[in-house]
């Protein structure tokens, strides 16, 4: 019959537009912005950077070591050091940036600065929204608007985050734990040669005596 | 793939054709064969027809600058009498050239990539080379866009015009001495150098 | 009827710096001269049309409705990626490969890695294997998909099969944010592996996702391909000789449609395509309806890849360890790689010279390749059929451009 392949056609459409009234999958349709769906954790928009505890500026985790900044496709971070260093989160003095500039309306969210950043001070943002109307300087983030802190970060990327912190935890346990051990390494080291230095002087032939009171020589544990 | 059987082969059938083997330094190993631009078009029609490779599915260019190559060489010397293999450090100048690379394949015989490569004599007077169209009708656009980046003239093409570029512009893009033109629109963001930039076409406009 | 091209540039000399601004373009008479027979039109369809499939101009000369001569005309997006890429390192091109051919992003990403993979000579593990393939069958079904929506809705179906066709492309895209951060721009794949393993529950989604695929499959397929509008629009219509496939080095389901059976993942088996079964649909007459329906067919057989995948997918590394992704330096040498992406040929050919940034980096792009038959695919047609054609070549112009 002609038309068959048409009236099929049209059956399937029926079904489509009286389906959607009675099943979810149907109606895909979401009324935003007044309904949104949920956003996906792993989404990413534009970087921002991280800061620990609640001062933005000391517990900034950037150290302004440029290789974000080489590395961005688009070139669009301007970082410049600092002259002076500031102790960061283990104590440890370290540059930190002056000025951190990104320009988003040239970023491309590509996340090449997040995974090159050997510090895990920047990450990826997902706010998306930053309408405004002045386009050039509204849309060059610095650093006081760039740094956002390690509990937004736990918001935004739970899972991310963790991973990060016990990372960054693990990091600080083993630094401090070879500098624990550095530190008793040389404390022995110390005390074994002040007690062979009085050794030496005790062991002169006219004490001979007086030596066989001496504590015999531990060898094994004084490395 | 075996390039020295095929490079017999040609110089059998293609008389007078001077064909060399490039070797490919790196570990892909696709050595490619050069052939000399005054015998391009019987070669290729040799590789079409009786060699099978009949799918040629890229062409591109490639730019090669004046360069200078350093190398270590071992002459004979005579040292305090004695002759012996002294290194030497011998700079090799290489002009520059413009290059096109065909990469054939072949269905039938399920082989490739075999890159064929012409090279012009120099970068800025005698940059013509013959045109593929009739052999592989799919360098037919490829060609005219190499011509359009790199500047090849590629004689015999049916329609050899710009492809990218609009259809006024001068210079050659992908060339590695391009210089591009800065009346841009830069929009004035952090960085120093863009800004100076724009600072300095904005005072230009001015003054124009 | 004579026909004179536009005037070729002068040619330099020496390699003076051009400053200012360029001359004003005068009108480009590409196809007509002075002395075109009266009832011939030239007429300019594109660049700004709604069914060029972007920024897309053909110029054509019509006689009366039926197309004496065609030529397109791009260049329109041409946004320097090649030249660019010889001056980013080889981990910072891999952004500007997404936005090649924009709806296909991990293909994009899997040529370029397969590419300095062959240059550097890097091996890729096994999981990051079968996520590549999981990947970019997903790719490859959201691309037929999002293709047959335009297609007929170029073709005046007003967009109802095109948003059921983006129903599903949805789905899949809602897989790529959740795995990859992006929808589209996805930056997914790196030399020796993937970015990120699949995240937990990602698996059985898209498992889920596959199992309900079918069912639109079969749904387009009543809701067209019976239908008689389409058959008398798309058969007979701008027939490609096998012949005409293979000195055009056209590639992908256009050529498979015209019966030559050239599939990548069978002719060259990169990755592990050597160990799935599938078939590779051919066509038999060439014709806008035979390109339709190999891309169904072949939406088919992605299936099946995908549920072989899926099921054989091992644990283990994503990444192979020895590779550093930032100061990436490979030998001095060149590479052409190539895959089997949704629209065809997608290659990629690199020259190193020893440092971190590429000599010289061409990508091959099968939209434009495919283009190159335009013309004789639409000559003797009507204009209305020139849409439709254009439609089946599948082209994309951030790739024709690049």
């Amino acid at each position: 019959m002609l038309g068959e392949g048409i009236i099929k056609g049209l059956a399937e459409t029926a079904r489509n537009f009286f389906g959607s009234y009675l099943t979810k999958e149907r109606l895909t349709t979401v009324q935003y912005p007044e309904e949104r769906l949920p956003q996906n954790e792993a989404f990413r928009n534009f970087p921002f950077l991280v800061f620990d505890g609640a001062d933005s500026e000391a517990g900034l985790r950037c150290v302004s070591c440029h290789i974000c900044e080489k590395e961005c496709p688009p070139k669009c971070i301007f970082i410049e050091k600092s002259k002076d260093k500031k102790p960061d989160a283990v104590g440890k003095p370290q540059f930190y940036p002056v000025v951190f500039d990104i320009d988003v309306s040239v970023c491309m969210s590509c996340q090449i600065c997040v995974e090159v950043c050997p510090f895990d001070a920047i990450k990826m943002d997902v706010e998306y929204d930053y309408p405004t109307e002045d386009r050039f300087a509204a849309l060059l983030f610095n650093k006081h608007q760039l740094a956002k802190s390690n509990d937004y970060y736990h918001q935004i990327h739970p899972t991310e985050a963790s991973a990060v912190d016990a990372a960054l935890a693990a990091e600080r346990e083993s630094a401090a734990a070879k500098a624990a051990a550095t530190a008793a390494a040389a404390a022995k080291t110390a005390a074994a040669k002040v007690s062979a230095e009085s050794r030496a002087v005790k062991a002169s032939p006219d004490s001979a005596v007086e030596s066989i009171t001496e504590p015999p020589l531990s060898g094994g544990d004084g490395l | 793939m075996e390039l020295e059987p095929l490079k017999l082969e040609i110089e059998a059938a293609v008389p007078g054709c001077r064909l060399e083997i490039i070797p490919n330094l790196g570990p892909s190993a696709q050595h490619s064969l050069l052939v000399d631009p005054e015998h391009g078009l019987a070669v290729a029609f040799y590789l079409r027809d009786a060699a099978e490779f009949d799918f040629c599915t890229n062409v591109t260019g490639v730019d090669w600058p004046p360069r200078e190559l350093t190398e270590k060489i071992k002459i004979k010397q005579i040292v305090e009498g004695v002759e012996k293999d002294v290194d030497q450090i011998r700079k090799v100048q290489i002009p520059g050239y413009l290059e096109a690379v065909y990469h054939l394949y072949s269905i039938e015989r399920r082989l490739g990539p075999l890159p064929l490569r012409m090279r012009t004599a120099d970068r800025d007077s005698c940059t013509h080379l013959p045109s593929l169209t009739t052999v592989w009708r799919s360098a037919e656009f490829q060609e005219r866009e190499v011509y359009d980046l790199y500047g090849i003239y590629f004689d015999g093409h049916p329609d050899l015009r710009r492809l990218l570029m609009w259809d006024s512009f001068v210079d050659y893009p992908m060339r590695r001495d391009y210089v591009e033109p800065d009346d841009y629109e830069y929009e004035p963001t952090a960085h120093d150098q863009v800004l100076a930039r724009a600072k300095e076409h904005a005072s230009k406009a001015g003054a124009l | 009827m004579s026909t004179t091209y536009a005037p070729v540039s002068e040619p330099i000399t020496g390699s003076a710096p051009v400053t200012g601004r360029p001359a004003p373009r005068p009108a480009t008479p590409v196809l007509s001269g002075p002395d075109l027979p009266e009832q011939y039109l030239e007429l300019s369809m594109g660049p700004q049309h709604p069914s060029t499939h972007g920024v897309f101009r053909m110029n054509v000369v019509l006689d009366g409705e039926q197309v004496v001569k065609l030529k397109p005309v791009f260049g329109y997006l041409h946004r320097n990626h090649e030249k660019i890429a010889e001056s980013e390192s080889y981990l910072g091109n891999m952004p500007y490969t997404d936005r090649l051919d924009y709806i296909c992003s991990i293909t994009n990403n899997w040529a370029y890695a397969l590419a300095v993979e062959k240059l550097g000579s890097i091996e890729v593990p096994e999981r990051a294997e079968y996520i590549r393939v999981i990947t970019g069958e997903l790719t490859r079904l959201q691309n037929h998909a999002c293709l047959l929506g335009f297609l007929l809705q170029d073709m005046g179906a007003s967009g109802t099969p095109l948003m059921y066709a983006f129903r599903e492309r949805e789905k899949v895209l809602d897989l790529f944010e959740s795995l990859t951060g992006a929808r589209m721009m996805c930056n997914y794949l790196r030399f020796g592996g993937c970015r990120v393993d699949l995240p937990p529950g990602w698996l059985n989604r898209a498992k889920a996702f596959l199992a309900d695929f079918p069912r639109f499959l079969d749904e387009f397929e009543r809701l067209l391909v019976g239908n008689e509008i389409l058959m008398e629009r798309t058969q007979g219509v701008g027939v490609l000789s096998r012949e005409l496939a293979i000195s055009a080095a056209i590639s992908g389901p256009m050529a498979r449609a015209s019966g030559l059976n050239y599939d990548i993942r069978k002719a060259d088996g990169y990755s592990i395509y050597n160990r799935f079964s599938f078939r590779v649909p051919l066509g038999s007459h060439g014709d806008v309806y035979d390109r339709y329906m190999i891309r169904f067919l072949e939406m088919r057989e992605s299936v099946k890849i995908l549920d072989q995948a899926m099921r054989d997918i091992p644990d283990g590394p994503i990444q192979n360890p020895a590779v550093k992704a930032r100061l990436f330096r490979p030998k001095p040498g060149e590479a052409y790689g190539r895959i089997e992406s949704p629209k065809g040929e997608l290659g990629f050919y690199l020259i190193s010279d020893g440092s971190g940034i590429p000599y010289r980096y061409r990508v091959r792009p099968p939209s434009l390749i495919n283009l190159t038959v335009l013309e004789d695919l639409c000559l003797g047609h009507n204009v209305a059929d020139v849409i439709a054609v254009l439609g089946s070549v599948d082209i994309v112009m951030g790739e024709v451009d690049r």
